[in-house]
């Protein structure tokens, strides 16, 4: 090994343990009494070390409701718009149709706009649709699952769009004009065809979308007024107020709520880098 | 506005669409374009509306013409602090943590053993959420028991890194950059494993040295991904908010244009015109960015 290679180990190595750190001391402080770090710092030897803060994060906290109303949100959120933006995608990028090109900015650009823009017309519109009870025992689309799964569905099109429309275009035409001359209608064409042939950018967004909207803060934050509805990530922040002078407790609660994305990230990382990359690198 | 016209070269396929091809179009392509209208575009144009009006959301809507501007840039004391806030971000987003990213992928590209391992560590911040990341910080950085101040052994009088309005931003930012480095490191992984070995090849051939190399044929062969990580960036910076809010609100120190934008609009005083003026001039910033980018995609597109 030359010299110069040692001092690149040595570089990496200690940047990946600079990151890795507080990733690191969020979970021992978890494992900690707060008396204890208290009294001698983050940054001591452990005297006790237990998993107590686990079980009273889900005990008294009930982060069960909270993980139940992100897959409310996080589910039918990244299904429908998958659905929605891999049939725009297919319209731009298949079928060529004319105007395409202007379909296409509008809607990568409008994924591209500041949240906080379209925040205030939002809750003043979702606070004045009103909703049967059945769907929201607020009777309007504000604080409701509905208004965070559509601005979810609507906010993410644009990207999706944009990363499968990049990618169906490195299909094969032939394929779809043999299906055309075979008398294959759009909707055949697309989900006979085109969909099958998707599955890998299907599925490195389906991963990446379900990070994103699980990570997502900002929306619940805004729509939804009633802590019992809040996604997991959001009512994280209901927990600081709670257990304000607890931070182990707060610890063991950041933990369980990037437990799920690092445990997608590690078992489906190639998914999740391609998603990321894939709108990027044009092929 | 011009329609690139559909593909004139080759046979001519029959594309006539029979009536159930036009229903299938009209309503798979009519509800993605109907809810980006809705949620996206609608409310923008609502909000550059909102922005000239004094509206507190219940009563009547008045026309203000530009006073709410007016108050903004000379009456508000939190705009100017929190301006800058957001330009600082930009600037560290961009002049720190994204050329760190780079020369980390850099490195990582050269084929150094335990790749992988040193790839998953530098993403792993990326996929946290900022909530997570801004209580995290907290745990670092805190002024009585964080880790920081024990590592250094500042216990006489500990520093507040997270209290002083003068420091905490950049304890804030340094927690962005955690995340933001490793995203912008995978995007640059991507475009190196992209890039023709025998360009490398001959320009070492011609005697052209590492660094030499890098910058004259690598770094130009990226410039698709230095629009992308230059897009991110810029986002990035204008939609800062988690982070602070998960921290102290945004507050004492922590403005950002963001959270003006949210304490403006929720709570007891809404101040939707007002704060919707604020949003209106986070719109204009990021606009400028988002039309460069998009002239430069477009060009990409007619060229394929």
């Amino acid at each position: 090994m030359r010299p110069g290679r040692i001092g690149v180990h040595a570089f990496l190595m200690a940047v990946s343990l600079a990151f890795l750190a507080p990733l690191l001391l969020a979970v021992y402080a978890s494992l900690r009494p707060y008396d204890e770090t208290s009294e001698h710092g983050y940054f001591s030897l452990p005297r006790h070390l237990s998993l107590d803060y686990y079980r009273q994060a889900f005990s008294d906290s009930g982060m069960t409701k909270y993980f139940v109303n992100t897959m409310i949100i996080a589910v039918p959120g990244v299904l429908v718009t998958l659905f929605l933006a891999s049939f725009v995608a297919f319209a731009l990028a298949r079928l060529k149709m004319r105007g395409g090109l202007v379909l296409l900015m509008l809607f990568t650009a409008g994924n591209l706009l500041p949240q906080q823009v379209i925040v205030t017309p939002l809750y003043v519109v979702f606070n004045r649709i009103p909703l049967p009870y059945w769907m929201s025992d607020s009777m309007t689309m504000y604080d409701s699952y509905w208004a965070v799964v559509a601005v979810q569905i609507g906010f993410q099109l644009g990207f999706c769009v944009f990363v499968l429309a990049n990618f169906m275009r490195t299909l094969p035409q032939e394929i779809l004009e043999a299906a055309i001359v075979d008398g294959a209608g759009v909707w055949t064409q697309y989900w006979r065809i085109t969909l099958p042939l998707c599955r890998p950018a299907l599925a490195a967004l389906g991963t990446l979308q379900f990070t994103w909207m699980y990570n997502d803060f900002l929306w619940a934050l805004v729509f939804i007024s009633d802590g019992d509805k809040l996604p997991i990530t959001s009512a994280l922040n209901n927990l600081r107020g709670q257990f304000f002078t607890d931070y182990n407790l707060l610890a063991a609660g950041s933990v369980i709520v990037a437990l799920p994305t690092l445990v997608v990230f590690l078992l489906l990382q190639r998914h999740f880098i391609a998603g990321l990359t894939l709108g990027s690198s044009k092929g | 506005m011009s329609f690139i016209p559909a593909r004139r070269t080759g046979r001519r396929v029959a594309r006539r669409f029979t009536g159930r091809d036009l229903a299938v179009l009209g309503v798979l392509l009519g509800i993605p374009v109907l809810l980006d209208v809705a949620i996206v575009w609608g409310p923008t144009l609502a909000s550059v509306v909102l922005s000239f009006t004094g509206w507190d959301g219940i009563g009547d809507i008045k026309w203000v013409g530009t006073q709410n501007y007016r108050n903004l840039f000379t009456n508000y004391p939190q705009f100017w602090p929190a301006a800058r806030h957001n330009l600082l971000w930009l600037a560290f987003l961009g002049l720190v943590a994204a050329p760190f990213g780079l020369l980390l992928a850099v490195l990582i590209d050269r084929g150094v053993r335990f790749s992988r391992f040193y790839q998953s560590t530098l993403y792993m911040p990326v996929v946290l959420s900022l909530a997570v990341v801004g209580f995290i910080a907290q745990l670092v950085f805190s002024r009585d028991q964080g880790a920081l101040n024990a590592v250094i052994g500042d216990t006489g009088s500990p520093t507040d890194w997270l209290g002083d309005p003068d420091l905490n931003i950049w304890m804030v930012l340094l927690a962005a950059a955690w995340r933001h480095t490793g995203y912008v490191m995978i995007l640059y992984l991507a475009g190196l494993k992209a890039v023709d070995p025998s360009l490398k090849e001959a320009a070492a051939i011609d005697g052209a040295g590492e660094a030499q190399t890098f910058f004259r044929i690598v770094l130009p062969t990226l410039r698709p991904v230095n629009v992308i990580v230059g897009v991110i960036t810029v986002i990035e910076s204008l939609r800062a908010f988690d982070i602070v809010y998960a921290v102290n609100h945004g507050r004492n120190g922590l403005e950002l244009l963001s959270v003006l934008v949210t304490d403006n609009i929720i709570g007891e005083a809404s101040r939707i015109g007002f704060g919707s003026a604020i949003a209106v001039v986070l719109l204009a910033v990021s606009l400028g960015f988002v039309a460069t980018y998009l002239v430069q995609e477009l060009r990409g597109e007619r060229n394929r």
